[in-house]
């Protein structure tokens, strides 16, 4: 068995999970997307969700961010059982996702976009641009994004890669603790992808809790601790990256739990 | 693209003029071309028609230029706001017409045959000629946003309804004349030559502080400052081209002579809005609706209640024209609202820079572009050209400007891979 609670190298092998779900079950109408699903991320840690199409990766994570109501199954963050209801519930507790479409405003300058909808201001009401300036520049630094000429030019003429840094640098800039992060490398070149996924192992390393959905498993080998299969709305297996093989993951995903290969739940 | 060790985040305090000038030039190279083909544009207009009508750059005629531009200039700041949300206002025109009328109405002496029950204050009356046109905005707004119509159509509707209750209050009359003091001073009076040379220094003074203040906040921060040359040529060049103005309209001889209350107005108008648009919170979410609306959404900005915003915004300012324009006819008639006015306050916006794609605009562009219509209108006016050339000449400069815009955008766009 592969079980995450046997690993010995695993460093979170005895710690709480930021965030865990069990028995997750959503239907819309006659449609039953997700049954009985558990899954559980760790801080420090790079969480892989993987699944061919339709396997309800996306209905998972709109769940935890508060976009879709669930119908069964219980939510723990850092231990403590939480409701989510709203994109507001999720973002309170510290969860912030990047969307595939990012969600940057072009016409923006990459300032504007950190700060869009929380912007900092001072009395008269009037934008304080220093503040929000200096701290965005703190936090690319601290996120090691180098490759910014200036944080005042437009995100419409940053490269794919610099863009998906920016958006990533918004979600962890708020005091998150989980951060999720859809198809984060799926329009980017093989250096940009490099950049972005050394971008996700520093933001484990400083201790915040990555969930990863990826279709790319070279990516995913490269990055991730643990990764969680789904398949048709199901739990196909939760393994350990540094043990498990491309060929058990890809017949996890594709033919459900193989025998001798680790669900861990 | 490998990562570079070097901080190239900036927090280098110093650009020198070489690196402000080589970064516009980029900016302009990627398509960003700000106000410079309108300034170009301005300066062209006014050597041409020096050349062509020596009366053309008589202080008397710059005065004039000032009050004739001011009512479809304040139309078209308003315009800016709808623009920036990536919608647009065609009921503008006779928003301001209903207003004016509004304002009218209400200052008519009593007993006015067919006059309005109640007499107000000719201040009193401007407010309700406001509320009028919020009130209007907060409608049309709401049922474009609210509803989902599309605002082209919901503000088509309203410049035809809007065209009828001009007419229905005006009525038989045909001309209503206003006597009120506050409403025809507005484009009418004058400041003394002391008065207004004082208004002057103050608003040049105002501006320069701003601007040092500005530069110290972030030095006190540790960011980038710009260069200092370009800031102080910036105040020296507002500071010398008011003065110059208010010296040459001041002119002994100049008729109309002296600088007109519109004007104070204008200016105390967009740099208000200048500020709303990119001081204030609300200003940014208006640029992040009209950008991306999804992303404002998801980053928890009230998307709905900033575009109706917009439209109200737009609309009181349409009012606020309608009143100038009143003012300056010192009545208003049937006519009120319509005729080139609508398209002239929209193409002021566009012409001057604002997209019509949104996201991208200021207040300014509204003044730029304003100058450009009226330049070209009195120009025009002074050589006797017919009604057809000034507006066949108008239209094509409105063209030039739309393709400007589309092909800055398309470069945008394409930088931005």
């Amino acid at each position: 068995m592969l079980s995450p609670m046997t690993e010995p190298v695993t460093t979170n092998a005895t710690a709480t999970p930021t965030l865990e779900l069990r028995g997750v079950s959503k239907s819309f109408g006659p449609v039953q997307a997700l049954t009985e699903v558990d899954f559980r991320a760790f801080p420090g840690e790079v969480m892989a969700l993987v699944g061919d199409n339709g396997a309800c990766q996306s209905t998972l994570i709109k769940a935890i961010a508060g976009i879709h109501a669930i119908d069964e199954g219980d939510f723990y963050f850092d231990g403590a059982r939480v409701s989510i209801h709203s994109a507001r519930d999720a973002a309170a507790l510290g969860i912030e996702v990047v969307y595939q479409d990012l969600a940057l405003c072009d016409n923006l300058d990459i300032v504007q976009n950190m700060y869009l909808g929380r912007e900092l201001v001072d009395a008269f009401w009037r934008l304080d641009e220093a503040t929000m300036e200096r701290r965005t520049a703190e936090t690319l630094r601290s996120l090691s994004v180098t490759t910014i000429r200036s944080i005042r030019q437009n995100v419409a003429s940053l490269s794919g890669g610099q863009r998906q840094s920016v958006a990533v640098a918004k979600a962890v800039m708020w005091n998150s603790k989980l951060v999720i992060l859809d198809e984060p490398t799926a329009a980017l070149g093989v250096a940009q992808t490099k950049q972005v996924l050394d971008l996700v192992r520093r933001l484990a390393d400083q201790g915040l809790s990555v969930v990863l959905i990826s279709h790319n498993l070279n990516d995913i080998f490269a990055v991730a601790d643990r990764i969680t299969v789904l398949r048709l709305g199901r739990n196909s297996g939760e393994y350990d990256a540094r043990t498990a093989t491309q060929q058990q993951i890809v017949e996890a995903i594709t033919a459900g739990i193989p025998h001798g290969a680790g669900a861990a739940s | 693209m490998s990562e570079t060790t070097e901080a190239v985040v900036p927090l280098e305090p110093k650009q020198t003029l070489v690196d402000a000038v080589r970064e516009r030039w980029n900016g302009v190279r990627a398509g960003d071309v700000g106000s410079l083909p309108i300034i170009l544009a301005l300066i062209v207009i006014a050597v041409f028609f020096d050349l062509k009508n020596s009366h053309f750059n008589d202080p008397g005629n710059v005065v004039n230029l000032i009050i004739q531009m001011a009512g479809f200039t304040t139309i078209g700041l308003g315009v800016v706001f709808v623009l920036l949300l990536g919608e647009i206002d065609l009921s503008v025109g006779y928003v301001s017409g209903v207003c004016g009328v509004i304002a009218a109405k209400f200052t008519e002496p009593p007993g006015t045959a067919s006059g309005w029950p109640i007499h107000l204050n000719g201040l009193v009356a401007i407010a309700a000629a406001l509320l009028a046109g919020a009130t209007i905005g907060l409608f049309q707004g709401a049922i474009v946003v609210k509803i989902g119509v599309p605002s082209f159509v919901v503000t088509l509707a309203g410049y035809l309804g809007w065209a009828g209750v001009v007419l229905i209050v005006i009525g038989n009359g045909g001309t209503i004349p206003i006597q009120d003091k506050y409403i025809n001073g507005i484009a009418n009076d004058f400041f003394s030559a002391t008065t207004g040379s004082i208004v002057v220094a103050v608003g040049v003074a105002v501006y320069a502080a701003a601007q040092v203040l500005r530069v110290v906040q972030r030095k006190r921060a540790g960011l980038a400052t710009g260069s200092l040359v370009v800031v102080a040529a910036k105040i020296i060049a507002i500071a010398g081209v008011s003065g110059f103005i208010t010296f040459y309209i001041y002119k002994p001889g100049a008729v109309p002579r002296g600088l007109p209350y519109v004007a104070v107005l204008l200016a105390v108008l967009i740099s208000g809005l200048s500020y709303l648009a990119t001081r204030t919170r609300f200003g940014r979410h208006l640029y992040a609706v009209g950008g991306n609306a999804e992303a404002s959404l998801r980053a928890g900005i009230a998307v709905d209640r900033v575009r109706i915003l917009g439209f109200v915004i737009g609309s009181t300012l349409a009012a606020l024209g309608g009143v100038i324009l009143a003012s300056r006819l010192q009545s208003v008639d049937t006519e009120a609202g319509g005729s080139t006015l609508l398209l002239n306050s929209i193409a002021a916006a566009v012409i001057g820079g604002a997209s019509l794609f949104g996201g991208r605009g200021h207040p300014k562009n509204a003044f730029y572009g304003a100058l450009v219509i009226a330049g070209l209108a009195n120009g025009m006016g002074l050589l006797n050209l017919s009604a057809g050339i000034q507006e066949l000449i108008t239209g094509l400069i409105l063209l030039a400007a739309v393709t400007v815009d589309s092909l800055s955008r398309k470069r945008l766009a394409a930088a931005g891979r």
